[in-house]
């Protein structure tokens, strides 16, 4: 046996040693862990951020975005009309993966194709926040394709009409629901319901890179793609993308050189990686953890109880326990987003009052007294009650470690004693959409730069109101913000909306959502957008 | 003999039946469906899904729709996995999950009995006591810890061994090390159950009054052993053994996503969050299906272990 071993371990030795490095020297080859395997990297069809994430590499749209400023793509420049409902853009000569022509009808055929219901794209919905005309009734009215208001009058020119003025418009396009995909190659057979961009025979990509190999529930290959209109600046030849959603695994890799970039850590890790690793990263993403109050229980009517309770919380102190790099929230648009000025919205509109550590607790607790003389009862009366009111919740551990310390500070604070319940995914999704709860966690990210795509979602009517929020005035501001040509209006409207959701409260905001990665030190110039989605374009290998 | 096994392969159908039935109304009595989603989808393109995927038909239609796809092997489309259907996902995962998986059936039978019979002879001595203990561990360590304590601790300061399940091995190294971390831990729990059963099996056997006479008889200790003890002692493990091969075939959820390895034991799991209904349905009768096939193994093993059972036979006949 131990013979048997030995001989086996000279074998390993020596065909290890002739195996390695069949990659010529001056080849930058990145080793990239994915994540999840994604289920589909078609742009038009996907709804997830791992599949977003390899789009990134494989598609350009007509604008890019890195680190929240707006690069030319494949259209070279564009114009807005002056009254804010044509929005011209003027597209480079590229060309396709395969080597054949881009032209501004494959945008026309890309963007009808994804609002068409009978494609069914997960992310079909955006098109209502696009404003471009007709399309809102293609998507949920069973409007034509035809009446859309998306032309191409010449091969480089893309002409979009839209209903209202949309400041975001353009940098709306950079979002991968909006990148160009080749009808032959969509259409093309065997490559149904998306499985075109996972074959790398079918696929027909203009981005920087393109895929030459797929393995489910393992990994893929990109290489260069010179037929990328910018592929001077393109310097990696090969990304091996991987499919390991255990950070632990990942992690191990990372630290054995295996993987040069992951998207993930293990939780235990995170604060000595803070601490001692510049390769570790933590960028705030465009997103906020909440908790919606359901403002057609009677429990909840009281403005000032909900105050009472969203100060009567320790967000730092949840942050910390939590250990991801996330942000206290004090007001429901997180930091990142720019205004007219060029200033953060969420620095400029200030706390609302709400502190991030225990410095609430005493307001908190005069609020609660004078909510329970307007509700004409005592406090002890107001604490009975709400006794045994549920924060329900979805199940996972982050979750429920938020849950136990709201429920802990509201009772030191408070004396207010709330039960926990949490529900599996997907039961939760229809109980809170059904309004059959008191207190849910909820949770948004935004996939476009401006703060209406979070205020939006508690106008009346909107599906995603899950506190049921009803405000004439609040809607009156977002549809005036939406209705604006001027950009100073627009933000205006905005600032005044949020005043007025925060003095509602109908959701009591917890923190800012983040987005932690390590990357190797010789990993350099590569970049990531504010929506989170990792780029590398331009990135090098430099040992 | 021939009328028995036509019987069992009639009420295995049957079992199957009753699983596919079983299965198929549970799944569509849990709230959620699978184009449930944080962003609800319009409701035009959730009914465009619906009708593709015949969900808007009445439920008893379904499933008789899909009882008629079963019996010609058709198990469906994934809702999940765009553009594939559960045939596909099983013949793609299947492979890898079985490659694992048959090793550590082997392994855990290779070592695991011996481990039981040296335990069981050396009874109380220190090589009993010793083993015993690492089949306690192995009993009480959960998967994911032994692979994840494998990962940190071993593959990481060990070069040769890959941290992750390698899919195309450019070397006879990686073709070879990459079980290690994977059978360790999907045979861990087994392994150990195994060897204790076999001890206590062999344990029993030896104070049998058989055992003594051939003792008695002068017949070699090896051969009291081998040829008189084992065989007896076999059967409860043979019994354990069968259902087991069929969950370790099937790949384990934890151990296939900490190793990386591309095989159907994520299924299990996440057709269930995700509703996958097909697949759902699609993995529980191919997992019943081998079940069912491995009991009929063991079936067939105990006549060959013990030719007092006879099979089909009535006692007395």
């Amino acid at each position: 046996m131990k013979k048997l071993l030995s001989v086996l371990l000279v074998f390993a030795v020596v065909f290890g040693l002739a195996a390695c490095n069949p990659t010529q020297s001056g080849d930058m080859v990145l080793n990239w862990n994915i994540g999840a395997d994604p289920q589909t990297i078609d742009p038009t069809l996907n709804g997830a951020s791992d599949g977003g994430d390899v789009i990134n590499q494989t598609f350009e749209g007509l604008v890019r975005e890195v680190s929240g400023v707006i690069l030319p793509g494949i259209a070279e420049t564009w114009e807005t009309s002056s009254d804010g409902l044509t929005v011209t853009f003027h597209l480079r000569d590229t060309k396709w993966s395969d080597g054949t022509d881009l032209t501004a009808s494959d945008f026309v055929y890309s963007w009808k194709r994804g609002m068409d219901p009978a494609t069914a794209s997960e992310y079909a919905w955006i098109w209502e926040y696009t404003n471009i005309v007709g399309a809102l009734d293609v998507v949920y009215e069973g409007g034509s394709l035809d009446d859309v208001g998306i032309s191409a009058p010449d091969a480089s020119t893309l002409v979009v009409e839209l209903v209202n003025p949309t400041p975001y418009f353009v940098s709306l396009m950079a979002f991968y629901h909006f990148l160009p995909v080749k009808q032959s190659a969509v259409e093309a057979v065997g490559g149904e319901d998306g499985l075109w961009a996972k074959d790398p025979e079918l696929v027909v990509c203009n981005g920087p890179f393109k895929l030459t190999s797929y393995t489910a529930g393992a990994g893929l290959t990109l290489v260069k793609n010179e037929n990328y209109w910018d592929a001077d600046h393109v310097y990696l030849s090969q990304i091996n993308g991987y499919f390991i959603d255990i950070a632990t695994t990942a992690f191990v890799k990372y630290n054995n050189g295996e993987l040069d970039f992951i998207p993930d850590v293990p939780t235990v890790m995170i604060p000595s990686l803070v601490a001692e690793s510049p390769e570790f990263y933590a960028f705030a993403l465009l997103g906020t953890y909440y908790y919606n109050f359901n403002m057609q229980v009677e429990e909840f009517e009281n403005a000032k109880l909900r105050r009472a309770l969203t100060l009567a919380i320790d967000r730092e102190a949840i942050v910390e326990a939590l250990s991801g790099g996330q942000i206290p929230a004090t007001g429901f648009v997180p930091v990142g987003f720019a205004d007219n000025n060029g200033d953060d919205f969420a620095t400029e509109a200030g706390d609302f009052g709400i502190s991030t550590d225990d410095g609430g607790y005493a307001e908190a607790v005069t609020l609660f007294a004078e909510a329970a003389s307007e509700m004409e009862m005592t406090v002890p009366e107001l604490q009975a009650y709400l006794n045994g009111q549920v924060i329900l919740y979805n199940t996972s551990e982050g979750h429920a470690l938020v849950a136990q310390m709201v429920q802990e500070s509201w009772n030191s604070v408070l004396g207010v004693q709330v039960t926990l319940q949490n529900q599996e995914w997907a039961v939760f999704q229809d109980t809170r959409q059904e309004g059959n709860y008191d207190i849910a966690r909820g949770g948004w990210l935004t996939d476009f730069m401006d703060p209406a795509g979070l205020l939006a979602i508690f106008t009346q009517g909107n599906d995603y109101n899950d506190p049921k929020y009803a405000s004439d005035a609040y809607d009156l501001l977002m549809t005036e913000a939406q209705e604006t040509t001027d950009p100073a209006v627009h933000f205006a409207k905005l600032y005044a909306a949020q005043e007025i959701l925060m003095a509602d409260l109908p959701v009591l905001p917890v923190y800012y959502y983040s987005d932690i990665m390590m990357a190797k030190s010789y990993l350099v110039d590569w970049d990531r957008s504010v929506l989170g989605s990792v780029d590398f374009t331009h990135a090098k290998i430099e040992k | 003999m021939k009328n028995y096994y036509v019987q069992r392969v009639l009420y295995a159908l049957f079992t199957l039946y009753i699983v596919i039935t079983v299965t198929f109304f549970m799944m569509h009595a849990i709230p959620g469906g699978p184009f449930t989603r944080e962003r609800h989808l319009p409701p035009e393109i959730e009914a465009i899904l619906n009708e593709k995927y015949h969900l808007d038909d009445p439920l008893f239609k379904q499933y008789i729709d899909y009882l008629g796809g079963v019996v010609t092997f058709d198990l469906g489309p994934s809702f999940k996995e765009l553009g594939l259907t559960v045939n596909d996902l099983i013949r793609e995962g299947f492979p890898s999950s079985m490659n694992v998986g048959l090793v550590s059936v082997i392994m855990i039978i290779a070592i695991g009995v011996p481990l039981g019979i040296i335990s069981a002879l050396k009874q109380n001595k220190f090589i009993d006591h010793a083993a015993m203990f690492l089949a306690t561990l192995g009993v009480t360590i959960p998967s994911f810890v032994i692979a994840t304590l494998f990962i940190t601790l071993i593959a990481a300061n060990f070069t040769f061994i890959p941290i992750s399940w390698v899919n195309d091995p450019q070397n006879v190294g990686d073709a070879i090390f990459r079980y290690i971390g994977p059978v360790i831990a999907l045979s861990g729990y087994s392994l150990s159950f195994v060897s204790r059963l076999t001890r206590s099996s062999m344990l029993e056997v030896l104070r049998q009054d058989y055992i003594r006479t051939a003792r008695a008889n002068g017949l070699s200790e090896r051969r009291v052993i081998f040829k008189h003890a084992l065989k007896n002692a076999l059967i409860p493990v043979v019994t354990y053994v069968g259902p087991m091969a069929a969950a370790i075939l099937t790949g384990s959820f934890v151990v296939e996503r900490i190793f990386v390895i591309p095989g159907i034991g994520r299924y299990f799991v996440e057709s269930v969050s995700n509703r996958d209904y097909t697949v759902i349905i699609g993995m529980t009768i191919f997992y019943a299906a081998l079940y069912i096939v491995m009991v009929l193994l063991v079936d067939v093993a105990y006549a060959f272990i013990d030719p007092r059972i006879r099979l089909g036979k009535k006692m007395g006949d």
